[in-house]
């Protein structure tokens, strides 16, 4: 199966799943509607993701390089945070863009930036944890090397991330896995929206799916499936290339 | 990736500056400027309500016109009666459209709903396997029908998640008298959809609306054992959906202006018509309500309410 353009390979998706039942052929999808859900997929894991990434290696970072006291015990619990459930995390920011809650003036329920908030909170510890897996794994010889040339901690901290660097991406990939495919937290505080012409504001690939299950036409979401499948081995190819043509410069 | 984030440090930014100009509009709104739809344009209302309104297609067929007339976004959240309504006494919608009419009622009483009106019904329906191991085909009498599936502890898939659906399905075993538990009888958690398919696939009995068993009847092998009211069946059936607006002196956020102006566009004679005219697979799903030569004084009050008893 081609992996270029997500939205064009749709159809291809198709053809397998019309020669079963063609009467799940016959009912696709409104025009737009495929589209606008892969982009607030995309839109709202991306930006999370980003986010997470900002947070998370600089403390992964400072972890890797400076001993302080309680560190195993912050270790732990962003171990723990990686098998959060991300339903019970959807509870937790609905509670706090609620119109009760303590963001509740910002009317954020219901949006694209509650769910963002969600999803940083679900992808910041995976991240974090295997950053800093990946740092602490670089051989201490390559610290001291760097250290005996003389590097100042800056440059010897730049030699070690950079010998991280697979690494990280495979935290960032952890990390974009864990928002891309969950349902849980951005079913309850988007609330799976669409406009009434078909156009996704809140509802991602998997709630779309979710929605398609339970009314059981568990034809189109497998179509959908099939996409959001495609679509994560499309953002795993791609940053895995980035990788690649980073180490050839 | 700076860009990104940018953006969402702009979407946050327009979101702060639409809250206040909403509180602006509110502003404006309170001291009278009556300049019609324009005041409203470019507002989003948000309604929570339930799985069988979304799920049938019945909302996207008719809110477009709504969205066209007032020029706003409708934003539907298909929660489940139990959930919409937790959402709006939460203030996270501004109008709620339901199907308990005992939940409906709590809501009012605690103060969280004003306005409600009676929208549109239709009813439940009992199905099952055709070979019906519990002989309830034909039965007159829902509760009777329940009964029966107690007494040949034959396999009953309950929705269990508080939805109107559920919530009729437990009214109806309290009316027949019958407390359901055992290996028989099972709590899906699920949507109506996912029900319908689990009982297919055990052959269980379950409670429909009728809406969404007629848009799932082709690709499931149940029946219809006992009717509703539509088709002649007990009055207990009945399913009567409801739709009030969140009380603004609770939540001073809620978009009561054009909460109001979606009950007053729904439950006109054309929208109502335009109800009665979608269908699914051929067949009529909702029968308005609202429109009445000698309206139903109940409808805006907690059934039951009479201005001389005193626990209003």
């Amino acid at each position: 199966m081609p992996v270029e353009p997500v939205v064009q390979s749709v159809p291809a998706l198709f053809e397998p799943i019309a020669q079963l039942s063609p009467a799940a052929f016959d009912l696709p999808f409104r025009e737009g509607y495929v589209r606008s859900t892969i982009f607030v997929s995309l839109y709202v894991s991306v930006i999370a993701v980003t986010l997470s990434t900002l947070v998370s290696i600089p403390i992964a970072i400072l972890m890797g390089f400076i001993e302080f006291p309680g560190k195993r015990f912050v270790k732990s619990v962003i171990n723990t945070g990686m098998g959060f459930p991300s339903v019970v995390v959807g509870l937790l920011v609905l509670f706090a863009v609620s119109n009760q809650g303590p963001l509740g003036s910002l009317n954020l329920i219901f949006t694209r930036e509650a769910m963002i908030m969600s999803q940083f909170v679900l992808a910041t510890p995976p991240i974090t944890a295997i950053s800093l897996a990946a740092i602490t794994g670089v051989d201490d010889g390559v610290r001291d090397a760097a250290r005996v040339l003389g590097g100042t901690r800056i440059a010897v901290a730049l030699v070690v991330l950079k010998e991280a660097r697979y690494g990280i991406a495979t935290a960032v990939l952890a990390g974009f896995g864990r928002a891309i495919s969950e349902v849980g937290s951005v079913l309850i505080v988007g609330g799976n929206i669409t406009s009434a012409a078909g156009i996704s504001k809140t509802r991602t690939l998997t709630t779309a799916i979710q929605l398609e299950a339970r009314q059981g036409q568990y034809e189109t979401a497998m179509v959908l499936g099939a996409v959001l499948v495609a679509l994560v081995l499309t953002v795993n190819a791609v940053v895995i290339r980035l990788g690649d043509s980073g180490v050839g410069r | 990736m700076s860009i990104h984030r940018r953006r969402f440090v702009a979407a946050l930014g327009a979101g702060a500056v639409a809250s206040t100009a909403g509180c602006a509009q509110l502003g404006q709104g309170q001291s009278g400027d009556g300049s019609g739809g324009a005041g409203v344009a470019g507002e989003t209302l948000t309604l929570t309500t339930t799985t069988s309104t979304y799920d049938t297609g019945l909302l996207d067929a008719i809110h477009t016109d709504f969205e066209e007339m007032y020029g706003v976004t409708v934003d539907a959240v298909a929660q489940g009666t139990g959930a919409a309504l937790e959402s709006a006494r939460n203030g996270d919608s501004d109008v709620v459209m339901v199907h308990a009419r005992g939940l409906e009622d709590e809501f009012l009483r605690n103060g969280y709903g004003v306005n409600r009106r009676d929208l549109m019904f239709n009813d439940f329906v009992i199905i099952g396997p055709e070979d019906d191991p519990a002989g309830i085909q034909g039965m007159s009498s829902a509760t009777d029908a329940l009964t029966a599936i107690a007494d040949a502890e034959a396999a009953f898939v309950s929705r269990g998640d508080n939805s109107g659906t559920h919530t009729k399905e437990l009214n109806l075993w309290e009316a027949a008298g019958t407390d359901p538990g055992g290996d028989w009888y099972q709590e899906t958690g699920t949507g109506m959809g996912e029900a319908l398919n689990i009982a297919n696939q055990q052959g269980a009995y379950t409670l429909s609306d009728r809406g969404t068993f007629i848009s799932q009847r082709s690709e499931i092998d149940l029946t219809i054992l006992v009717q509703g009211p539509i088709e002649g069946g007990p009055e207990i059936l009945a399913n009567p959906y409801g739709v009030m607006a969140v009380n603004p002196g609770v939540h001073d956020n809620a978009n009561y202006d054009l909460a109001m102006a979606y009950i007053g566009w729904i439950t006109s004679p054309g929208v109502q018509n335009s109800i009665s005219e979608y269908q699914v697979n051929g067949e009529q799903l909702f029968f308005p309500e609202a429109v009445s030569e000698d309206p139903d004084f109940q409808q805006y009050v907690p059934e039951g309410w009479s201005s001389d008893n005193s626990d209003a």
